[in-house]
């Protein structure tokens, strides 16, 4: 019997479309343990961006915890000396967004560890844009630059406290509050200003250029502006300009994301559901001075929110009483199965069972009763 | 083709007047005015679609992409902390979050100080910051009464006029922060629906006061 895609759930087909998208451009799959220890996410719950972990003592007493994240275990896991190309897909232990409790939630990512130079930097993007796409057509990929906006918050002396609430206003798109924090802190009107038309910088690599080209104020800033221009010729060329936009009020913990960061989304999905960017001060942490880059899709997200549900629990329901011929109508079942038609025979009860069609077998025969279409 | 806009407004006095600077904007809806127990309200024609929901549920409705965009007090951006974009201040609705108590009040900083409030992340973000431990009451209306019971110490609440704090021999104490209503755009919707929202936004900017 050829496998029917109908089985797959908008998740399942997802993972595999994706899994075949990395595997031809080489990375690898990583295969992950399933248990880490505690103290090695505790040291680094920044980046998790989470405090809740599911925990356990081990039989020789050391604390462990179920993975929150993957990222972190490719990190530690590659090899100093090595650039690494993987993808992963699994199932990771969260808090989800707005309920208290645990939830499994699965991942599908791509990491590249190592050198990072701007075929590396075009290629994830675009492996960013290509997955959203397998997903659905209409999509936007949104791109931001760390050191964009920090070279611009560096530009006058702001402190620490100030310049995190300043990057939340900015991820809020808060225009009104950034005046006003700027005001209250003395800080120039120039400064003020051009925070300010940062956080509402969107729209098309052409149309934002500009507008990005005018608020440049230190050497930090060019360098990140050339990089801009440098994957918007990249995306040109690949003929993906159009879903592709840049937005400055994607933020990303300072401690871990350098360089390029971005977001994906699909239409009737109301948050994203792809994150991800240049990381090299994470690896930096771990020991390395190379970099890494690397995103990963959410598929919770895609799952609580997926629409192709079918309207049928099966095709054909099948009615038989206790005078059926229990080999002949197994064969009417062979006969319906082939034709790619889920078929459920049951005795007497309908039940609640949303069907297609409705038979009655009877006299060694299949008798159409009802057909919903 | 334009695309169809989903509005949050809050129920009540705030909403109604939101509602009317909509409609000088060109997004009116006459259904609307109808007294009927409809809980939608679409004009195809201005591309907008409203519905009237609890003040306090603005922002989830906005967060979760039901509404594509609506208007909240910030009070309630300030307690739930919603993952949505704040485009505008549109002042008005302006009021303060106020620490209150019975008059004469006196801290005692050698015990924990019980707290009545709706707002308890408020509450507990302003009392972290000055280092004052604290027990939460978490009420949902008539929190004044919490003080006059001696049920609580002091409150945490909104406070508009200052009329019924008067009335019962209450006063504030400290105002944490000022109050105004804000309007808010879903992350996803902001992309898909750019320039729809957009120029909705910068009509909206052009009437501030």
């Amino acid at each position: 019997m050829k496998l029917s895609e109908k089985i797959l759930k908008t998740e399942e087909k997802a993972t595999l479309n994706l899994r075949a998208l990395y595997e031809s451009y080489g990375y690898k799959k990583y295969k992950m343990q399933k248990f880490e220890e505690y103290d090695f996410y505790l040291e680094n719950k920044s980046f998790l961006k989470t405090e809740n972990i599911i925990t356990f003592t081990d039989l020789t007493g050391k604390l462990m915890a179920l993975k929150p994240d993957v990222t972190l275990s490719i990190v530690k896991n590659t090899k100093h000396d090595q650039s690494q190309k993987v993808y992963y897909s699994e199932n990771v232990y969260r808090t989800s967004q707005g309920t208290r409790e645990f939830k499994e939630i699965m991942q599908v990512g791509l990491e590249y560890i190592g050198d990072i130079n701007t075929y590396e930097t075009c290629e994830v993007i675009y492996l960013a844009a290509k997955s959203l796409e397998l997903i659905n057509k209409n999509y936007i990929l949104d791109i931001s630059h760390m050191a964009f906006v920090t070279g611009l918050l560096e530009s006058e002396n702001v402190g620490y406290e100030n310049s995190q609430k300043l990057l939340k206003y900015i991820s809020e798109k808060n225009q009104h509050e950034i005046l006003s924090l700027c005001k209250d802190e003395n800080l120039s009107d120039d400064f003020a200003q051009k925070l300010a038309t940062l956080s509402l910088l969107y729209g098309s690599f052409e149309s934002v250029l500009p507008k990005m080209k005018n608020l440049i104020s230190n050497e930090k800033m060019e360098v990140a502006y050339s990089e801009i221009k440098t994957i918007y010729s990249a995306l040109k060329e690949l003929g993906i300009e159009k879903n592709v936009h840049l937005d400055f009020s994607i933020i990303n913990d300072l401690d871990y994301y350098n360089g390029i960061i971005f977001q994906g989304f699909i239409e009737n999905i109301p948050c994203n559901i792809l994150s991800g960017g240049r990381y090299d001060n994470l690896v930096c942490k771990f020991g390395r001075d190379d970099g890494a880059i690397g995103f990963a899709v959410y598929f919770d997200i895609l799952s609580m929110y997926d629409s192709s549900i079918s309207k049928y629990d099966v095709d054909n329901l099948i009615i038989y009483d206790e005078n059926a011929d229990a080999i002949s109508l197994l064969k009417e079942v062979n006969a319906l199965t082939q034709k790619g038609e889920t078929t459920k025979v049951q005795k007497e009860e309908i039940g609640k069972i949303k069907y297609k069609t409705l038979y009655k077998y009877t006299d060694g025969r299949l008798l159409e009763i009802e057909k919903n279409d | 083709m334009r695309k169809m806009i989903n509005i949050a407004l809050p129920k009540g006095r705030l909403g109604e007047k939101v509602y009317n600077i909509f409609e000088s904007l060109g997004y009116g809806c006459k259904e609307i005015l109808e007294n009927n127990r409809k809980l939608i309200f679409e004009d195809e024609k201005n591309g907008v679609r409203y519905f009237w929901v609890k003040p306090s549920d603005v922002a989830i409705y906005v967060e979760r992409g039901a509404a594509d965009v609506g208007v909240v007090g910030k009070d309630i951006l300030l307690e739930y902390n919603p993952d949505i974009y704040e485009l505008l201040d549109l002042n008005i609705g302006k009021c303060r979050v106020c620490v209150a108590a019975k008059n004469g009040f006196r801290d005692n900083r050698e015990k924990t100080l019980k707290v009545a409030t709706k707002f308890s992340n408020i509450a507990k973000k302003y009392y972290n910051s000055i280092g004052r431990e604290i027990e939460i009451i978490k009420l949902n209306g008539s929190i004044e009464l919490a003080p006059i019971l001696n049920m609580s110490d002091v409150i945490v609440d909104i406070v508009e006029t200052g009329t019924t704090l008067k009335e019962n021999d209450l006063s504030v104490v400290t105002e944490i922060v000022d109050i105004s209503a804000r309007f808010i755009s879903n992350k996803s919707s902001y992309k898909f629906k750019n320039e729809e929202i957009s120029l909705m936004q910068e009509k909206i900017r052009s009437v501030i006061k």
